[in-house]
């Protein structure tokens, strides 16, 4: 099982240290910590493999997708009577399933990657600053995060669809400015508790500037808190887009996400319920995949906690056999 | 590891001392293997009396504290010795005993009071949750006694400060209040794990004659977890001197520090600073504490010391009579003056 | 305490005037409502009344002047659809969603809180471990998804519980509060037990142990109350994602609360019923922030403090 955590262990004496001996170089060292993880490792694989889907599938599948083919309407999955391409079942013009869903899968992340990018980058920027400085920057900074807060995304989100063209750029700058407090707010809690320590003011005292205080002690400090974040923000993304595309104000047709798909079946579910059922799984397990691969993150960045990752999980569960917490 | 030499039973003839301790044994689990924190560790302390437990840091003796208090951390474990205050054997009783122990006749006094202090709630209410644990008394009366504790440990205008939180408080005054804490329900043995490191030297002096006047009042045996030699000799009666798991040398403060009967102690007491000559050289031992995972077989100080023989190499000394109420664990403990 | 409240209160008047000032902007940009309001055939002169009896052919200051002297009468025109108080309309939506979200965050926080402590409790054991993973998949789930699987499950199939409405009383409720509630609880789940972990392992749990405080009262007395900060803010966040109106929910299961509302009225133009819903939830979310701080000042003295020595 995952290694998530796990019950932080804190020795008092300095006795628990690294098997002496082994000093592996940057790659091979977070390799081997996933590899330890047996749960995390999968948890990359499957998302390895969206990655992989959403940057050749829709090459590979052709026109599977948009082949409309009347005679094959709704067909079951999970059979390979009408040929391979249909064994995720078709839909009611007869496209594969399989197609439509790959094709989805690059759409979809094609919306939430650059969404979570550009949030988490504005987002911690305008928070490390606010919490450092505090005073007016932190107060205002923390404002207009309220605001973005209490604005109804939906509202921004259907202006720009009746304002603009309702196209996939557009919905990213949507998505990454609702998302921007988030970021904001923790870079600013850690910024500012950050500040207050000693080491900053060592800094201060032989001349550092604000910035580079912020870029070179408090934004290395910040970032796995922040990678974490925006890993699970990725699962937020998501899930909002297909909402999005659910209620229909998102990805439009021809287009097609697996929002658009779930609406899309919505109809059949008497008769054909995969339409709507599988592409809900498609989300499921890419979200929860990565938020598994959040979790393995949070103590992979932490050094206190790497020691974790550094042994393969059989010794370590001989070892962390930790009982009751009291 | 070789013949361990047998530690003899904790010297009968004296009063019952309210806790001994007797082949104290912790194992840590560690990712390269099984560590030995703490090594048939023998003591006793006595009513009315404090015990210093000396020894540098890692040394194995804030191990021993919370072992006998029951709060090893999962990883650390008892595998062997005794613990008694009374009839009850620490060690061996069920956690609902323990429990019921842990106030009315063992308290302990942390070191860092600022983080062992709950911050969110006030220090009345902290300080009058023993008697509600343990006396079953209502709050308002718990908290009357709560403020009288406040009083005897020194705390002004007890009836505001109650309602006051604990990063409110200076060092010395969050101390008083760990202090008042732990003799609030009258404890047999009150062990106390570096109550001054973290103090300046002022605010030390007056928390040191604070302990020895509650432990006067309340007859208690007083456990002094220490690495500070000056603390040792200003106020225990009795020392035990700890290195790398094992207890070294136990006697009288006076004899142990006038003529100590081995290397180590010997060692501790010349490197401290009070005779030096401007533009000397100062005094230390050679070379650092074993690594716990690599215990050399036989005396644990044979790396160190200057008497060191092949005997020391071969058999590990247990602790030893060398005079009245005076143990060591050395081979040669006659040799140490020569040192 | 009450200074605290009050502080707060100040500093959240601007941005609250800011999104009223932004929501009125952002719904006239949404287009002319004339063309959905009046038939095809509307000449002119019909379009010109039309539009001067709403106020549209005033300059866009005097129409923002209307508005704001309008909210501080709390008076929001009259909906374009059905002529209704804008404000009536959206008063009598808002208590539906409100309703569903205060019964699905204390159903939330209450489980999380269990399971949270007890997988804190006995850390990494196999109960806690697939909690773990069972909390993280129910964090991922879609609503929307949920929604409808659970609607195929026991309505279409089953014929349980009633696929929309309100009518079938309790019934009715369960499958909006269990799609509304999934990810709250999974969420809430993972910082619990994560926020307990912490807290357990802290010096003065081991303080509270050695006065011989029992396991329940340091679980609930002391690490509880250490580890709901963090609980708290996560908390207020998907609380405010539920006020926000739950839309899609409301939706699916034809909920008569402010999120359809809000999508009806964006959908037909409706201004001033857009605006009294939006107002409603901005005012409400700012409210439930500033009862978030104010919890945090009373769980924590330091908070209370104005300035940091």
């Amino acid at each position: 099982m995952t290694q998530l955590d796990l019950v932080p262990v804190k020795p008092t004496t300095a006795i628990v240290s690294e098997p002496v001996g082994r000093k592996a170089s940057g790659r091979s060292v977070w390799f081997r910590m996933l590899v330890n993880d047996r749960v995390a490792a999968v948890a990359a694989t499957v998302l390895g493999v969206v990655a992989l889907t959403a940057l050749f599938g829709p090459m590979l599948v052709g026109d599977l997708a948009t082949d409309i083919d009347l005679d094959n309407s709704n067909q079951a999955p999970f059979t390979l009577a009408h040929g391979w391409a249909n064994v995720l079942g078709t839909d009611p013009l007869g496209r594969s399933m399989l197609a439509r869903l790959v094709v989805a899968c690059q759409t979809t992340l094609s919306v939430a990657i650059p969404a979570v990018v550009i949030s988490a980058v504005i987002g911690s920027v305008i928070g490390m600053w606010a919490g450092y400085y505090r005073g007016w920057r932190e107060t205002l900074a923390m404002r207009v995060a309220d605001v973005i807060m209490s604005f109804p995304s939906l509202l921004l989100a259907v202006v720009v669809l009746y304002v603009f063209s309702p196209s996939a750029a557009n919905i990213v700058v949507v998505l990454a400015i609702t998302r921007i407090p988030v970021y904001l707010r923790t870079a600013r809690a850690e910024s500012a508790e950050l500040a207050t320590r000693v080491f900053v003011d060592a800094a201060r005292t032989f001349g550092a500037s604000g910035t580079s205080i912020i870029t070179r002690h408090v934004l290395p400090i910040v970032l796995p808190t922040l990678l974490t974040v925006a890993t699970l923000d990725f699962c937020y993304v998501m899930l909002a887009e297909s909402s999005l595309s659910f209620l229909g104000i998102g990805i439009q047709p021809p287009d097609v996400s697996w929002g658009l798909m779930v609406a899309q079946g919505r109809t059949y579910l008497h008769t054909a319920w995969w339409l709507s059922f599988l592409p809900g799984l498609a989300i499921v397990i890419t979200t929860v995949s990565a938020t598994i691969l959040a979790a393995w993150a949070r103590i992979a960045t932490d050094p206190a906690q790497r020691w974790r990752l550094t042994v393969p999980q059989k010794r370590l569960s001989r070892f962390a056999k930790t009982g009751k917490a009291l | 590891m070789t013949a361990v030499a047998e530690h003899p039973p904790v010297d009968q003839t004296d009063a019952d001392p309210a806790l001994r301790v007797q082949d104290l044994t912790v194992d840590i689990r560690t990712i390269a293997g099984t560590v030995r924190a703490v090594d048939h560790v023998t003591f006793a302390a006595r009513s009315g009396e404090t015990l210093a437990l000396l020894g540098e840091s890692g040394c194995g003796k804030s191990m021993t504290a919370t072992a006998l208090v029951g709060l090893l951390e999962p990883v650390a474990q008892v595998v062997d010795g005794s613990a008694r205050i009374g009839d009850t054997d620490l060690i061996t009783a069920d956690r609902k005993k323990r429990r019921a122990m842990a106030g009315p006749e063992l308290a302990i006094v942390f070191q860092d009071a600022l983080t062992a202090l709950n911050p969110l709630y006030t220090v009345g209410t902290q300080l009058a949750e023993p008697f509600r644990i343990h006396h079953g008394l209502k709050a308002k009366e718990a908290k009357r006694r709560a403020m009288e504790l406040m009083t005897r440990v020194g705390i002004p205008q007890p009836e505001e400060r109650m309602k006051a939180y604990p990063h409110q408080f200076s060092g010395g005054m969050r101390q008083r209040l760990l202090i008042a804490m732990a003799v609030a329900l009258n404890p047999k043995v009150l062990i106390a794990d570096e109550p001054t490191t973290a103090l300046d030297v002022t605010v030390q002096a007056q928390i040191m004659a604070l302990l020895k006047s509650l432990r006067t009042e309340y007859d208690m045996a007083v456990v002094l977890i220490t690495h500070d030699l000056a603390l040792v000799a200003e106020e225990a009666d009795r020392v035990a001197v700890m290195y790398a798991g094992s207890i070294v040398e136990t006697g009288s403060v006076t004899e142990v520090f006038g003529d100590p009967k081995h290397p180590y102690t010997k060692g501790l007491l010349d490197s401290v600073p009070v005779d030096a000559v401007r533009g000397a050289e100062l005094k230390s031992i050679g070379g650092s504490p074993p690594d716990l995972h690599s215990i050399p077989a036989g005396c644990v100080y044979q790396d160190r010391c200057p008497l060191v023989r092949d005997i020391c190499r071969s058999t590990r000394p247990g602790l030893q009579d060398v005079g009245s109420r005076r143990k060591s664990a050395c081979h040669f403990p006659g040799e140490v003056s020569n040192v | 305490m009450f200074s605290f409240v009050r502080r707060r209160m100040y500093t959240s008047a601007i941005p609250l005037v800011i999104v009223l000032l932004g929501v009125f902007l952002l719904a006239r940009l949404t287009g002319d409502p004339t063309n959905l309001y009046l038939p095809e055939s509307a000449t002119a002169d019909q379009r010109e009344a039309f539009a001067a009896a709403n106020g549209f052919n005033d300059p866009l200051i005097v129409q923002l002047f209307d508005y704001f002297k309008g909210i501080i009468h709390l008076d929001f025109g009259t909906s374009l659809r059905t002529g209704e108080s804008a404000a009536e309309m959206a008063l009598r939506a808002f208590p539906a969603t409100l309703q569903l979200a205060f019964v699905t965050m204390a159903l939330a926080i209450l489980g999380a809180v269990i399971v949270g402590c007890w997988a804190a409790y006995r850390p990494n054991s196999l109960a806690d471990r697939f909690s773990s993973l069972l909390s993280m998949t129910a964090a991922s789930i879609p609503d929307f998804w949920f929604a409808i699987t659970g609607v195929w499950l026991f309505s279409v199939l089953m014929g349980w519980l009633p696929t929309s409405g309100t009518d079938a009383g309790m019934l009715s409720w369960i499958l909006p509060i269990a799609t509304l509630m999934i990810r709250p609880l999974g969420v809430l789940t993972q910082v619990v037990r994560g926020a307990m972990v912490s807290a357990l392992s802290a010096p003065y749990v081991r303080l509270a142990r050695s006065k011989g405080a029992s396991d329940f009262r340091v679980v609930t007395h002391h690490a509880l109350r250490n580890a709901a900060a963090p609980a708290l803010t996560v908390a207020g966040d998907l609380a405010v994602g539920l006020i926000n109106g739950a839309v899609v929910v409301e939706a699916i299961f034809g909920w008569p609360g402010i999120g359809k509302l809000m999508i009806d009225a964006i959908l037909q133009r409706d201004f001033a019923v857009l605006q009294a819903a939006v107002l409603l939830t901005a005012v409400s979310i700012f409210i439930l922030n500033i009862a978030i701080d104010a919890c945090y000042a009373l769980l924590d003295a330091r908070v209370r403090e104005p300035a940091k020595v």
